[in-house]
């Protein structure tokens, strides 16, 4: 198996080159394309238009206080779909309390859960998305298993631009995680007869918990 | 895999009568033309973010290798492995070596229209693989056993009371006795079958719509989040994806982003945009234990020297097809291969060799809404003509239309026998033409005459038209 995928490279490569009239390497290291791609201006609150991005794209929304409210908000989701009181939650948020007769396990998601509970690493307001990171304590089966997907996103988290989001993660000097899913309203698919219909694959709901403090 | 067959003709002659699938091809396009102009209306930067992709891809282009070796440094970086194929056969041998190894039984897959050029699913299931498209409208041709007809709806071409059918048939053996109408159920019912395959599968396939140079990482965007369950669930992902899709940076990434919902299916952005670089972390609790890059070539280095460069800046987004005149009239099986439309009249001979297809290229009326609406600015009827060029250089073009060509250009070189010619012909097809005000037939233009008639010339020549204004004016 080594053989042929040195071989491919090797003629790849010097296809490549042939084409672009070199018979080896560049000489000199590439110089970047000056400038930067134009980014979409918007007007007013940053944090308005993540909620207003959002609820277009079909996501619902609740304001919360602070994060002590967090584990009542779940359980009244939870009663109004009505769902198993049963939740798979992120191991970042285990500090949070927890109502009584709600069953919280932590871990990657199992095929059997029904509802999960997830911080994000920032939010983006230009089109609207919760932006989630994978790491030992947010496994990204959470955002696609279940069929109900509760976010908890500050308002301090949410950024104008997916520009800023890159600065946002190069700033934090974590390395490039794993998996980075930027995630606009709950799974859709349009694909019999270009009729929208929600939850084809991944979460049929998408639930924000924002945070106001 | 029931492949189109007959002439380009016949097939278009079948779509035509085809009522259903007039009926989708109707139903489909305006909308999908009239959600893109809502977003580009909506978007004022939505021309420079054009520009500045253009100028991005001719500059990876430009410096191709480079890019491709940072790239492949950065995932080998990251742990994962990069494997270069020169076309299709490298391509599908080298993802069949990844599954044996990985002693797979079960290979899902996400939408991928590299794996659709190579012809991989036909290769994996010849060696005993269970394949299993999961993207809903990948899966409905998978059951159909059909290719794709478009290269973002797959499905465009099937009706509600099809996929129902192809459900009965195919789900009951699985439980699913209850024949189903509505498009809600349908998707549930594929959910609930699609939900066993990707806690079962061995190896995930995905594409890879933009591959990031800086931190060797690849992004897919999908509505469904097929892609996702796909490349997480499973213990290997196997990304496939053009080697032309390398992008410098993931800055750069968001003019793409930007330019390719909007111009794919008229949205802001896909519900789902996911980075992936390399395998699961060693304290990570999901996601794969191997991350494969497949880099396929596949005619497109070759394409990167000559007049085509240009079509290697596509991203696939498929708003060529949704504003062409011709798709819209015939759909994608009519073209014969997995690349339809505008796009697929070129690099449908690019790819498999310009002595195939002879018929795409000339199929086009050159009217540029392809290119007006092309996020990358890809000139397409100008590459069209270009083949039509070659085609006629390398002797394709059939005799009749050669000695047509030979005929005209000599007489339109030679202006004086053109005017003559011209101040005879126009009165009598005037005089014709003169009782109905059009001409039905004509002589030696019965395959133009047959489906549609003439104006009948009023008045003079365009050159004595010309002469009394430019006279008028002085």
């Amino acid at each position: 198996m080594t053989t042929p995928r040195t071989d491919g490279r090797a003629q790849v490569l010097a296809q490549i080159r042939q084409s672009l009239g070199r018979s080896g390497p560049a000489p000199a290291p590439i110089t970047p394309l000056p400038g930067s791609g134009p980014c979409p201006g918007f007007e007013g609150d940053v944090v308005e238009r993540f909620v207003a991005k959002m609820l277009e794209k079909s996501a619902t929304l609740e304001r919360l206080g602070s994060l002590a409210e967090v584990g009542a908000a779940v359980a009244r989701f939870i009663a109004a779909v009505p769902a198993p009181p049963r939740v798979r939650v992120s191991g970042a948020l285990a500090g949070i309390d927890w109502p009584p007769g709600l069953q919280v396990l932590h871990g990657a998601a199992r095929r059997e859960d029904h509802t999960s509970v997830t911080p994000c690493f920032a939010a983006v307001a230009e089109s609207g998305g919760i932006v989630t990171l994978s790491g030992p304590d947010t496994p990204s089966t959470l955002n696609f298993v279940p069929d109900n997907h509760l976010v908890v996103v500050r308002a301090s988290q949410v950024l104008p631009h997916f520009e800023d989001l890159w600065a946002r993660l190069r700033a934090s000097g974590r390395p490039m995680p794993r998996t980075v899913n930027i995630i606009s309203g709950p799974s859709r698919t349009a694909d019999i007869e270009q009729t929208i219909q929600l939850g084809a694959h991944g979460p049929r709901r998408l639930h924000i918990l924002l945070i106001t403090d | 895999m029931h492949a189109p067959t007959g002439t380009f003709p016949q097939r278009v002659a079948i779509a035509i009568h085809d009522q259903r699938l007039q009926a989708a091809l109707n139903h489909a396009s305006g909308g999908f033309v009239h959600k893109r102009a809502a977003q580009v209306a909506a978007l004022p930067e939505f021309e420079a973010l054009r520009e500045r992709a253009r100028a991005v891809k001719e500059h990876v282009l430009a410096h191709l290798d480079g890019y491709l070796e940072r790239y492949e440094a950065e995932v080998i970086r990251q742990g994962g492995q990069v494997h270069w194929a020169a076309d299709a056969e490298q391509a599908q041998q080298i993802i069949l070596g990844i599954c044996r190894q990985a002693n797979a039984k079960t290979i899902t897959k996400g939408k991928s229209m590299v794996s659709e050029e190579i012809g991989l699913n036909a290769v994996l299931e010849a060696e005993g693989y269970r394949v299993v498209e999961t993207d809903l409208g990948e899966y409905i041709i998978q059951l159909a056993k059909e290719p794709p007809s478009h290269i973002i709806v797959p499905a465009v071409h099937k009706t509600k009371a099809q996929v129902g059918d192809l459900f009965d048939e195919h789900h009951r053996p699985l439980g699913y006795t209850r024949h189903l109408t509505e498009v809600g159920e349908m998707v549930n019912e594929a959910r609930e079958v699609l939900r066993e395959h990707y806690f079962k599968a061995d190896v995930g396939i995905t594409g890879g719509n933009f591959l990031i140079a800086e931190t060797g990482s690849s992004i897919i965007v999908t509505n469904e989040g097929n892609g996702d369950l796909t490349q997480t669930l499973a213990r290997v992902h196997i990304v496939t994806s053009g080697i032309e899709r390398v992008v410098p940076t993931l800055d750069d990434a968001l003019t793409f982003l930007r330019l390719l919902a909007r111009s794919a299916t008229g949205q802001e952005t896909e519900t789902y945009t996911t980075v992936s670089t390399g395998p699961r972390r060693t304290d990570d609790l999901d996601g794969p234990q191997e991350y494969h890059v497949v880099l396929v070539d596949n005619g497109r280095s070759k394409m990167l020297g000559g007049p085509f460069r240009e079509m290697l800046r596509c991203i696939r987004c498929g708003a060529c097809l949704n504003h062409c005149p011709v798709y819209t009239s015939i759909g994608g099986h009519a073209y014969g291969w997995v690349y339809p439309g505008p796009m697929g009249s070129v690099l449908t001979p690019l790819i498999n060799g310009i002595d195939q297809a002879y018929d795409l290229p000339n199929a086009c009326t050159l009217n540029g809404r392809c290119q007006s609406v092309c996020p990358v600015k890809i000139p397409l009827p100008g590459l069209l003509r270009e083949i039509r060029r070659q085609q006629f250089s390398t002797g394709l073009t059939p005799g009749v239309t050669r000695l047509a060509l030979q005929v005209w250009a000599w007489v339109a070189q030679r202006a004086p026998i053109y005017h003559a010619l011209m101040r005879l012909g126009i009165p009598l097809l005037h005089r014709l033409g003169r009782r109905r005000g059009h001409l039905s037939w004509l002589p030696m233009a019965a395959g133009w005459t047959d489906t549609r008639d003439l104006p009948a010339p009023q008045g003079g020549t365009f050159q004595q038209a010309w002469k009394a204004r430019q006279g008028a004016q002085r």
